[in-house]
């Protein structure tokens, strides 16, 4: 019972975490069609703008203006390079973005060093919350689920709630009615696409200190965000929100198994030793796989249900 | 995949072009020099070794700190404080930890002419590197490397996968595991120990030679847990702690290093779960600031040395803290040009063949008793240190990572007790 609830919180807040990561991604594809390779670039950079003005001004400014920041680049790029190659079509849409994270790179380790800063939890955030069954919950891990549920809530709001809002969905299907109307439609994709790195580079903010700030941050969640959005169904925040649950716990909980084949086959009766074939396949503990699952399970996804647990297919 | 490999290609000729420029330009810089220094047998000539380790990517933290304390040692230990009177000078080439990229990291130091190599970070890495200057040595006479290798600690490079040109400077996993459970048996509260550790050859190592030292010094231990995770790839290690909370366990035994272990104690310290932890690299680049975060804790390291040294070495990592507020833990590198040094004086040369041939069987004075190249395996004995994670005190002042906290030697073994046997059957040169 203890060690089932201490998973299930620890798996909910890497859940969230990961909703953060790819809410933004979502979005942008969702109301833009840009599947953005850099996505987890605009993560690095607002854990590296975090850590730079944390040490200027202190981490609750830099909560707010890193991520506007990483925003206002993200808009930049938006008008300058992206807008320019919509015409010819996705795919150098696709490539740009791409360029775009190894320059990010370069450049973050070209300012900031390529191994990692110490970018650390605010001491106002650091202790446990409350301690379960003898262990301590962390209250900054409070803190983040805390802010993916705000965020969530946030977009959700301004999407169906606001005007803004509602130009932003009739432009994603009828752009040139709502252009006819008055709108500034370019301009509501800067706003969109901006609006979805500042999604990421708060969740750098958050992200950078709870784990570890440095160059290869970008690659080792890139994989994982693009899992929850095909997983959750390309463009749907609410799939987003269900795939990253879904991973967290998932991941979480397979690191608690050790169960293999081997042990599976020995309770049929079929006992394995060294020398059978394939024995190092066999022994493999489910605990050893569990960073693996969430690849596994897109294969899964695109095979079976190709448009993602929420997603609509568009026609 | 595809995208990574190409990526990869890419960024290498980047970094080969940059390293090659800046090799270029320190080669230039040292032959200017060499006039001008003259002391020693071969006083005014200049050994320039090849630095080969991750300078980028997860584990560049310790790859980073290591250059520079090579570096750093190799411009104190130049002229007239090595036996030999040699210049040294090292220059850094990025292998990202992988066997593939060390291979090319290594032909690149090959074309620019060096003819010492030295690795450490991964064994895969080591392995490859080995492998490559066996066949480069037997295929270019006259053009030999020797390749020093000061933590890559896959007990295989000093048995069946030994090679004569290959020199260990580091203990390697089966002699750190004899002298920690030599420690641990006489530790009652041992009862129940969990072990954590990467799953590749180093860390399946220290999983498997702690099960197999601790049955025989204390049957009694129970193994309690027994997990392999990918090594640089989890970011949430609160899954693991929340199975070693459940588990019982009174004691964590991990061989973990950078990353991997400074989220592995964050994770620890964020579950407020304090069980005593044996590490092998607890004082590498990063650990120690998050160790201290934690506040007191129990936590042991099993090393060739500590960060208290008097002499000579405390001396060095003094000035290096000074330089660079960074702290000098790879101790082996002191060895490293002692040993260098030493050979080459009783060479009377710096050519590496003559140098390997004198390294064998050698014996210097290190800063903790004397070390001994053994000549069987080409795997250096010296006495091993259990150290102790606490606070800077007068006795034992040095502050890691100006935590006030540092490691204290507690116990110190000669080297006959870490000493394990070879099964080595190595091939000499005609």
């Amino acid at each position: 019972m203890e060690f089932y609830t201490i998973s299930l919180l620890n798996g909910i807040s890497y859940g969230l975490l990961l909703f953060m990561l790819s809410s933004g991604l979502t979005l942008i594809f969702s109301m833009m069609g840009v599947l953005n390779f850099a996505h987890a670039s605009f993560y690095m950079v607002g854990a590296y703008f975090a850590y730079t003005i944390t040490s200027v001004i202190g981490f609750w400014p830099a909560l707010l203006t890193a991520p506007l920041l990483v925003g206002l680049l993200g808009a930049a790029f938006e008008r300058y390079c992206l807008r320019r190659v919509h015409k010819f079509g996705h795919v150098p849409e696709l490539l740009i973005t791409f360029g775009l994270s190894y320059i990010i790179l370069e450049l973050v380790q070209l300012v900031w060093g390529r191994s990692s800063v110490d970018y650390r939890v605010p001491v106002a955030l650091d202790g446990p919350l409350f301690t379960l069954f003898g262990t301590q919950f962390p209250l900054y891990r409070a803190f983040m689920m805390l802010v993916a549920l705000l965020m969530l809530l946030a977009i959700w709001l301004l999407l169906t709630r606001t005007r803004i809002g509602l130009v932003i969905q009739a432009a994603l299907t009828h752009p040139d009615i709502v252009e006819s109307l008055g709108h500034n439609v370019p301009r509501v994709f800067m706003l969109v696409f901006g609006g979805g790195c500042a999604l990421a580079g708060l969740a750098g903010v958050i992200g950078g200190n709870a784990y570890i700030t440095e160059p290869s941050m970008a690659f080792s969640v890139g994989g994982v965000v693009f899992v929850v959005v095909v997983v959750g169904g390309m463009g749907s925040l609410a799939g987003a929100f269900v795939a990253s649950l879904l991973i967290g716990i998932l991941q979480t909980f397979a690191v608690a198994v050790d169960a293999s084949l081997m042990s599976a086959l020995q309770v049929l009766g079929v006992t394995l030793t060294p020398s059978t074939f394939g024995y190092a396949l066999w022994k493999l503990k489910l605990s050893q796989v569990a960073p693996i699952l969430p690849y596994l399970f897109l294969v899964l996804i695109l095979i079976f249900r190709p448009k993602g647990l929420l997603g609509k297919r568009e026609g | 995949m595809t995208r990574t490999v190409q990526f990869n290609f890419k960024f290498a000729i980047k970094t080969v072009a940059a390293c090659a420029i800046l090799a270029g330009a320190g080669a230039s810089f040292s032959q200017a020099k060499v006039a001008k220094t003259a002391a020693g047998p071969q006083g005014g000539q200049t050994v320039r070794i090849a630095f080969m380790d991750p300078l980028s990517g997860p584990f560049a933290s310790t790859g980073q700190n290591q250059l520079k304390s090579w570096q750093f040692a190799a411009e104190r230990f130049s002229g007239s404080k090595n036996a030999a009177g040699v210049k040294f000078e090292v220059v850094g080439f990025d292998n990202k930890g992988s066997p593939q990229e060390s291979l090319n990291t290594l032909k690149t130091a090959i074309d620019q002419g060096f003819r010492y190599v030295t690795q450490g970070n991964g064994s895969g890495a080591a392995l490859a590197i080995l492998d490559a200057v066996a066949k480069h040595n037997e295929r270019n006479p006259g053009k030999e490397l020797v390749y020093l290798n000061y933590a890559a600690v896959d007990p295989a490079l000093t048995n069946e996968k030994c090679d004569y040109w290959h020199f260990r400077l580091d203990a390697d996993t089966t002699m750190k595991m004899e002298a920690l459970t030599a420690f641990m048996k006489d530790q009652p509260k041992v009862k129940k120990v969990y072990l954590i550790n990467q799953n590749y050859s180093h860390g399946q190592q220290v999983s498997r030679y702690f099960k197999e030292d601790i049955a025989r010094k204390r049957p009694d231990v129970q193994i309690v847990g027994d997990d392999l995770h990918p090594i640089g790839q989890v970011k949430d290690f609160a899954p693991y702690v929340a199975k070693i909370k459940q588990s019982g366990a009174d004691t964590i035994v991990t061989g973990n290093w950078s990353a991997d272990l400074t989220l592995l104690v964050k994770a620890l310290n964020d579950a407020g779960l304090k069980l005593p932890m044996y590490t092998y690299y607890a004082g590498v680049t990063g650990t120690p600031t998050v160790l201290a975060a934690g506040g007191d804790s129990e936590v042991y390291a099993i090393a060739y040395g500590h960060s208290n040294h008097p002499g000579d070495l405390g001396a060095l990592g003094a000035d290096f803290k000074k330089k660079f507020n960074d702290d000098f833990y790879t101790y082996a590198i002191y060895n490293a040009f002692n040993l260098l040094g030493g050979a080459m004086e009783k060479a009377k040369s710096t050519d590496p063949v003559k140098v390997a041939a004198a390294l064998e069987g050698l014996s210097v004075k290190s800063f903790a008793g004397e070390v001994t190249m053994r000549k069987s395996d080409h795997q250096l004995q010296q006495s091993m240190f259990v150290t102790k994670w606490q606070k800077a005190d007068k006795k034992y002042p040095y502050s890691v990572e100006n935590t006030g906290y540092g490691f204290v030697p507690i116990k110190q073994m000669d080297a006959y007790v870490a000493s394990t046997p070879t099964s080595c059957q190595m091939k000499r040169p005609a």
